[in-house]
């Protein structure tokens, strides 16, 4: 099987410090891999690198893509890459308004996307966005409101359903449940989870919450001062670390 | 003060070719917004300072001048732009859009059909069609080298979601040759249909935001529209109430305390050129 | 269909001075298809971890553990992960859940993992948790607030939901009463008979001496510290 996203010794410095450093990895079609770390440890560096909004200084990421199979990328001019960008790929920020556009209506929000690849049809446009906002349990009646108008929660939901619209295979997530209250975080990982399942989609997901990875990812990453320290199967390296930070950074988390 | 006193048309000789060689650009470019050192101007910004640049530049002492404000000769902007080029330039002036060799405009083209060796050239406040919905310039910029106008549509199911109907009614967005899409200044979107497949060269200045871009003769221009709402020109549903006009883009004036209200053309020459050749109105005296 | 070559398990905690703790050393086994072995040994013997790292979740140190033909100790986590999914079923001794899901849809959630059908992997749901008697109108509710025994039950059910052809059963009749001890002991029968290889932790003697073909005392494979 090829691997939908191969990532070959990425590296980022800032000047002389490190973002991160000599990341390999391949990611299959319907994975979903968590990378977790604490603040600085490169993890959204590495996020950013892949999802092409920073250019590394080293290495490789070769998307498989629909017309022409394995592709770095990194290489591939501006306009394809941004192609990919409103297509195949997806990016949930942590921050809702930085993934909304706060003064366009829900529907329009959903929408742009759509039409961003040449959906011309009003009627077609408005009926996939309120299809969409009922599968983020987003009430119809809100299509026409701003995203200013809706909760933390549902500005997160309606960040999410902008994204898949387009029916992307790569989700890139930064923190998604970061910043809400712990009952809407469960609401929003189940509503995650089910989407991930139902879509077959392949995800990489920035977090330093482990209950987060636990719930949604396969494979796990464990990052510090932007070195790999350990990966492998989610709750193998939560139930069984092996490496002394991953130790810590399971010891570390308060039961309840 | 004299006429000799400043350079011809007012800006220097350098100025001038510097915007000429904008316009220039524009013109290989259409649609494309070129950046352009823009002069102050004695007037205020929002007072057709790119307009009047971009007339300066392309102003021969042969050219007879005509400006119009929302297609009137008469209102304070267009007497005083007129009068600045008749004493900076010299240059014979006239209120026939037939007889004009160059046409400053704000807001309005002329009902007249232009003709080839005309220029028209419109006063811009804001070229950036994308500016509402996003405001960044290096963002917009990459939007359109990249042509990605997924945005601008956003803006038309907006309207579509809020009024029902697309209710854009001026500054309606174009598509420049299925290529560049344009900010086409602030006329009305019963005008859209005249910028397409023009005989003359069409120039737009954006004074406080340095911009100029063009038109070339017969160039392809279509507004943006859904397959389910297609683009209409609409105007108010009423002849003309001095010359009966049905076809011209109309004003509504208010007549009296009352209430009272009369639809008159929009382009004051078209009004008198057809009243001079005995075209009545309801409301004509 | 389970099989163990000199599988060892050590534990190094870094954060403790380094301190490693032997848990397991060379342990082999096998377990054929339509077997149940039962795992003995004195609490602390390692039991619980030999069971978690036959799952893939103990990551073992040396040795080959073969499910279903894949090395576990060797393989990718997706290949542990499809193996999980398709082949090999674990009924922990805990209920782990996202929050909101309803217990029908938790019990469904391995059917619909292998592509059965809605209706269908629910209706498969609906009769393992009536067969277990967990009232109906808790089906729709989530499982996280349930007593001990129900969750137990509904992990039990989860557990049976699809055929898997290897199953890890952890201690599956504790805090159950005798009626519904006696449905899981059925369960685990019917496992048997269409050919499931189980590997169980029983405290429960006489459920034991039931189900189980034959016993295997982890005691004997802890390393003589621990002895």
């Amino acid at each position: 099987m090829t691997p939908l996203l191969s990532v070959q010794g990425v590296a980022k410095r800032y000047g002389a410090q490190i973002g991160c450093t000599d990341v390999s990895f391949d990611l299959y079609p319907g994975e979903v891999m968590g990378i977790v770390g604490e603040s600085g440890s490169g993890k959204s560096t590495l996020l950013n690198c892949m999802a092409g909004h920073l250019s590394p200084d080293a290495g490789r990421v070769i998307f498989d893509t629909r017309a022409e199979g394995p592709r770095d990328t990194l290489t591939m001019s501006e306009p394809e890459r941004r192609m990919l960008g409103r297509t195949d790929w997806a990016f949930v920020h942590q921050h809702a308004r930085d993934g909304l556009r706060m003064g366009v209506s829900a529907g329009g929000n959903v929408g742009e996307r759509l039409m961003a690849v040449g959906a011309r049809h009003y009627g077609d446009i408005r009926h996939k966005a309120l299809d969409w906002l009922d599968r983020v349990e987003i009430d119809a009646g809100r299509v026409d409101d701003r995203p200013t108008t809706f909760s933390g929660g549902m500005q997160q939901r309606l960040q999410i359903a902008r994204n898949l619209v387009t029916g992307p295979r790569l989700v890139f997530m930064d923190e998604p449940t970061g910043g809400l209250d712990v009952s809407v975080q469960a609401r929003l990982l189940d509503l995650l989870r089910g989407l991930v399942r139902d879509m077959g989609l392949s995800a990489i997901i920035v977090t330093h919450d482990l209950a987060v990875v636990r719930l949604l990812a396969d494979r796990l990453m464990v990052m510090k001062s932007g070195h790999v320290v350990e990966a492998g199967l989610t709750d193998q390296v939560l139930d069984d670390p092996q490496h002394a930070y991953t130790q810590l950074l399971v010891s570390s988390v308060l039961q309840v | 003060m004299t006429g000799d006193s400043y350079n011809f048309a007012y800006l220097d000789e350098q100025t001038k070719r510097m915007i000429r060689r904008a316009i220039l650009k524009g013109l290989a470019v259409p649609g494309y917004q070129v950046p352009f050192a823009s002069r102050e101007m004695p007037m205020p910004y929002g007072w057709g300072t790119g307009g009047v640049q971009v007339s300066a530049a392309v102003l021969t002492p042969e050219d007879r001048f005509k400006v119009i404000d929302q297609g009137a000769d008469d209102t304070t902007n267009a007497v005083s732009i007129r009068s600045f080029f008749q004493r900076t330039a010299g240059v014979e002036t006239t209120t026939a859009t037939e007889e004009a060799t160059v046409i400053q405009t704000r807001h309005r083209i002329p009902e007249a059909p232009l003709g080839e060796g005309q220029i028209l050239v419109y006063q811009v406040p804001i070229p950036e069609p994308l500016r509402f919905l996003e405001p960044r310039e290096s963002e917009t910029r990459k939007m359109h080298s990249l042509e990605e106008y997924g945005l601008m549509h956003v803006k038309l199911y907006e309207d579509i979601s809020r009024h029902g109907h697309i209710a854009t009614s001026y500054a309606y967005p174009v598509k420049v040759e299925a290529r560049y899409v344009m900010d086409p200044s602030p006329i009305p979107k019963f005008d859209n249909p005249k910028l397409n497949d023009c005989p003359a060269i069409q120039l737009f200045g954006a004074g406080r935001e340095q911009r100029i871009y063009a038109l070339p003769p017969y160039t392809r221009v279509t507004s943006l529209d859904f397959e389910d709402h297609p683009f209409e020109a609409t105007k108010a549903d009423h002849p003309c109430g001095l010359c009966g006009a049905g076809d011209s883009y109309l004003d509504e004036v208010i007549v009296d305390d009352a209430g009272g209200r009369m639809f008159v053309c929009s382009d004051t020459d078209y009004c008198e050129s057809r009243q001079r050749q005995s075209h009545r109105g309801k409301d004509a005296a | 269909m389970i099989e163990l070559n000199n599988v060892s398990k050590t534990f190094t905690l870094h954060n403790q001075g380094g301190a490693v703790i032997e848990v397991l050393n060379d342990v082999s086994l096998r377990v054929a298809p339509g077997e149940c072995v039962a795992l003995t040994g004195a609490s602390g013997s390692g039991k619980s971890s030999l069971m978690r790292m036959i799952y893939g979740n103990y990551r073992a140190q040396g040795g080959a553990i073969r499910v279903g033909g894949i090395d576990l100790v060797q393989a990718e986590p997706r290949e542990v992960i499809r193996i999980r999914r398709d082949v090999m079923g674990y009924v922990s001794q805990f209920l782990r859940v996202v929050p909101r899901v309803p217990t029908l849809e938790v019990v469904a959630e391995p059917l619909r993992a292998i592509g059965v059908a809605r209706d269908e992997a629910e209706a498969r749901a609906r009769e393992l948790l009536a067969q277990l008697n967990i009232p109906e109108p808790l089906w729709s509710l989530s499982p996280t607030t349930f007593s001990g025994g129900e969750q137990q039950r509904v992990n039990i059910a989860r557990g049976f939901a699809h055929a898997y052809p290897a199953m890890l059963l952890d201690e599956p009749t504790a805090s159950l009463d005798a009626t519904n001890r006696d449905v899981v002991l059925t369960l685990i029968e019917q496992a048997k008979a269409r050919g499931a290889a189980i590997i169980g932790i029983f405290h429960d003697e006489a459920a034991r001496e039931r189900v189980c073909d034959r016993m295997i005392n982890v005691g004997d494979f802890t390393p003589g510290r621990a002895a």
